[in-house]
């Protein structure tokens, strides 16, 4: 789960991360007096969104009166902003961060994320902050230093400092770097964070760090530990179709296609959308149903699938284990009932009480197209679709 | 042999008590698996399914001699339950669990670094489907009627996938000798080389089915394994050619956000290190039919 900058550094001060003075505003007007409130002569104002890459979009500015903030303030307020990492509609701007400007010296780059292959937290750092890692990956990949952290003895202090020193920091600046590593981590360990990113981390004229920019986002499985952290979620940055699937207990991505899925474990869902693909259609969606799935959720998931305009057909695919095709059957049958379909549908079912599941499909007299394989089912779907759609 | 559970493996049910643990033990049972005891805590002394119930692990491994034990713990508690069994004893752990997060299972790796090679617990998931040999026994929740005894292993991380495979090659008359699900989490207790090692070493898997996913490093370190280690063919497939960046695919691990984890850049990588990948997912068996024929030929 991602949240916004502002909250970041708010969490991140929390555990003594230096942060730029800042408040948050939500008009032209508020952003005005934010900027009065903090004093000084100059604010950066910046949008709050759940992506990076505002500044080259328009979405940050340096202003130099309360009437530039207020001024900026306006144009940003309820504009959708499209960033290299956003989709086609980029994500609406509703609130700004007005912060006090920071005098700067040098610019890092520090991120902390769990390393797949340590399968430990993993701290990057570089001396040329500002850059996506992406680019700083490919461009400057000698300037990147790395430390892997163990879990049961936490960051020790000396790792902190080798950082600090690979960077090239004076020695006092060592020490601050040190402590500001430490305070990130523990943040990072405390409230199951997927990932820290502090970007850039600015030196300041006066040669003191701070956090200029700060991105965090958590493991989703761990939010029932942190419900401080779970109320931050803001569905405003998020396809309201997930944010519906999310509410309703389903794995849902929406994507670009017209060919809906309903299916079962994550390995299957990506594979059926590998073989609509292949058989020359697109995928409208990943949706697992997860295991045990009563009537019910297969009847909610047909809903969740159809919220999507874009689809014309319903390809089910159901490996049953842990799940039972009888109850999936029930739930496909319910779904006539109560959500009211006039696309094709699709259905595949095979594994526990396939044949209960079958019988109950076939004695429905409903229009529905069954197929037995995989690859059937995925054809028969591609060729379900409406000329109109297909053309 | 086959791999980790065989007729004779003592297994015990972590979570029997609880509908699902239940459910799913009385499969195993059925299905002539060892299943010796279950464990949860503040229900010993009870009995379910005719099995005993004890409150820990430890009583569990004492009283009956289990060798492994499958979990169907909730996530808050899962990576105690994994960290309980490895300080009894336990050899083989599966953890069916989904939802765990990622740093429990980062410290449950590190606990179990504590015990020595010949001590240590092997895990298997968590957010797995388990394992089986079929005709022989199995832990987990698969439905183990679609597995036909046979000669070639399968490991993957999805569940419903690792099932389309063995049923794929049922229908051509090919059979397994065991199928280990790794889970779909970013952090899991064994990794495809670990499972292909596993394999290598079994004189009765002949050939292997890998199936991946989109997300993380271990198809490309197997791959590496198989290149440098391997004298069994191996044979894959990898979920997710239509999966955009940076989006997470149901599974936790699923998600490409490095250079080398899109499932065409993991294709590459199986193939260049001598890998038959399927070009799709309905052509697993085939593609295992092919490699079978191959090294018949040759």
């Amino acid at each position: 789960m991602d949240i916004h900058e502002h909250q970041a550094k708010e969490i991140l001060k929390s555990f003594g991360v230096p942060v730029p003075r800042g408040g948050l505003a939500y008009s032209p007007e508020q952003a005005a007096y934010r900027a009065r409130e903090l004093g000084g002569n100059a604010w950066v104002v910046k949008a709050q969104i759940h992506s990076g890459g505002r500044g080259e979009v328009g979405g940050v500015k340096v202003c130099k009166s309360e009437q530039e903030v207020a001024d900026f303030a306006r144009g940003l307020l309820g504009r959708q902003l499209v960033t290299k990492q956003t989709d086609a509609n980029g994500k609406g701007v509703f609130r700004l961060w007005v912060e006090e400007a920071s005098d700067i010296a040098q610019e890092l780059y520090l991120g902390f994320v769990l390393d797949r292959k340590t399968e430990r937290i993993m701290i990057v750092a570089s001396g040329h902050g500002g850059m996506e890692i992406e680019d700083l990956a490919e461009e400057d990949p000698d300037s990147l230093v790395r430390s892997v952290v163990d879990p049961a003895v936490g960051l020790a202090l000396y790792q902190a400092r080798e950082l600090g020193f690979r960077l090239g920091l004076e020695p006092k600046q060592v020490d601050q770097f040190s402590t500001f590593l430490r305070a990130c981590y523990r943040a990072y360990r405390d409230l199951d964070a997927m990932m820290v990113e502090i970007n850039p981390l600015v030196i300041t004229g006066s040669g003191d760090l701070v956090a200029l920019d700060a991105k965090m986002s958590f493991d989703s499985n761990a939010l029932y530990k942190h419900p401080a952290i779970a109320s931050l979620r803001d569905p405003s940055q998020e396809d309201p179709r997930e944010a519906t699937a999310y509410d309703n207990g389903l794995a849902y991505v929406g994507l670009d296609g017209d060919i809906g899925c309903i299916i079962n474990g994550a390995g299957l869902a990506m594979a059926s959308m590998d073989m609509i693909q292949l058989a020359g259609g697109q995928p409208a969606n990943f949706l697992d149903i997860g295991g045990g799935a009563s009537p019910e959720r297969v009847c909610q998931a047909f809903r969740t699938v159809l919220s999507d305009q874009n689809v014309s057909v319903i390809l089910v695919n159901i490996f049953a284990g842990i799940n039972r095709c009888d109850w999936i059957a029930k739930g496909v049958i319910q779904a006539y009932k109560e959500v009211g379909i006039d696309l094709p549908v699709v259905v595949r079912l095979s594994g526990t009480n396939v044949e209960e599941g079958q019988k109950i499909i076939r004695e429905s007299g409903l229009p529905i197209i069954s197929a037995d394989t995989l690859e059937e089912a995925a054809e028969k779907a591609v060729a379900a679709r409406p000329q109109s759609a297909a053309a | 042999m086959a791999i980790l559970i065989d007729e004779n493996t003592k297994v015990v049910v972590q979570g029997l008590s609880g509908r699902i643990g239940q459910f799913h033990a009385q499969e195993m049972i059925e299905y002539g698996t060892k299943v010796v005891a279950g464990v949860t805590p503040g229900k010993g002394g009870t009995t379910v399914l005719n099995r005993p119930v004890f409150n820990t692990v430890r009583e569990a491994v004492e009283a009956t001699g289990a060798e492994a034990s499958l979990l169907f713990v909730p996530p808050a508690f899962a990576a105690d339950a994994m960290m309980e069994a490895a300080d009894a004893g336990i050899k083989t752990a599966v953890c069916v669990t989904d939802g765990i997060p990622a740093q429990d299972m980062m410290r449950v790796k590190r606990f179990l670094r504590r015990y020595p090679r010949e001590r240590k617990m092997r895990l298997i998931g968590p957010n797995c489907a388990g394992i089986i040999s079929p005709g022989k026994g199995f832990m987990g929740i698969m439905p183990p009627h679609i597995y036909m005894p046979g000669r070639v292993g399968i490991v993957g991380r999805s569940g419903t996938l690792g099932y389309e495979a063995a049923s794929q090659m049922k229908s051509l008359g090919i059979g397994i000798s065991s199928s280990i699900g790794i889970g779909g989490d970013p952090i899991n207790g064994s990794s495809f080389k670990d499972i292909l090692e596993l394999f290598e070493n079994d004189p009765e898997t002949d050939a292997i089915m890998m199936i991946g996913e989109i997300g993380g490093p271990q198809e490309a370190e197997a791959a590496a394994y198989v290149r440098d280690h391997m004298t069994k063919p191996v044979a894959a497939y990898i979920a997710g050619l239509a999966a955009p960046k940076g989006r997470q695919m149901g599974h936790a691990g699923a998600i490409i956000s490095a250079f080398g984890e899109s499932a065409q850049e993991k294709v590459e990588i199986l193939s260049s290190a001598g890998i038959t990948v399927a070009p799709n997912p309905s052509a697993m068996g085939r593609t295992m039919a092919e490699v079978l024929g191959m090294k018949a030929a040759a």
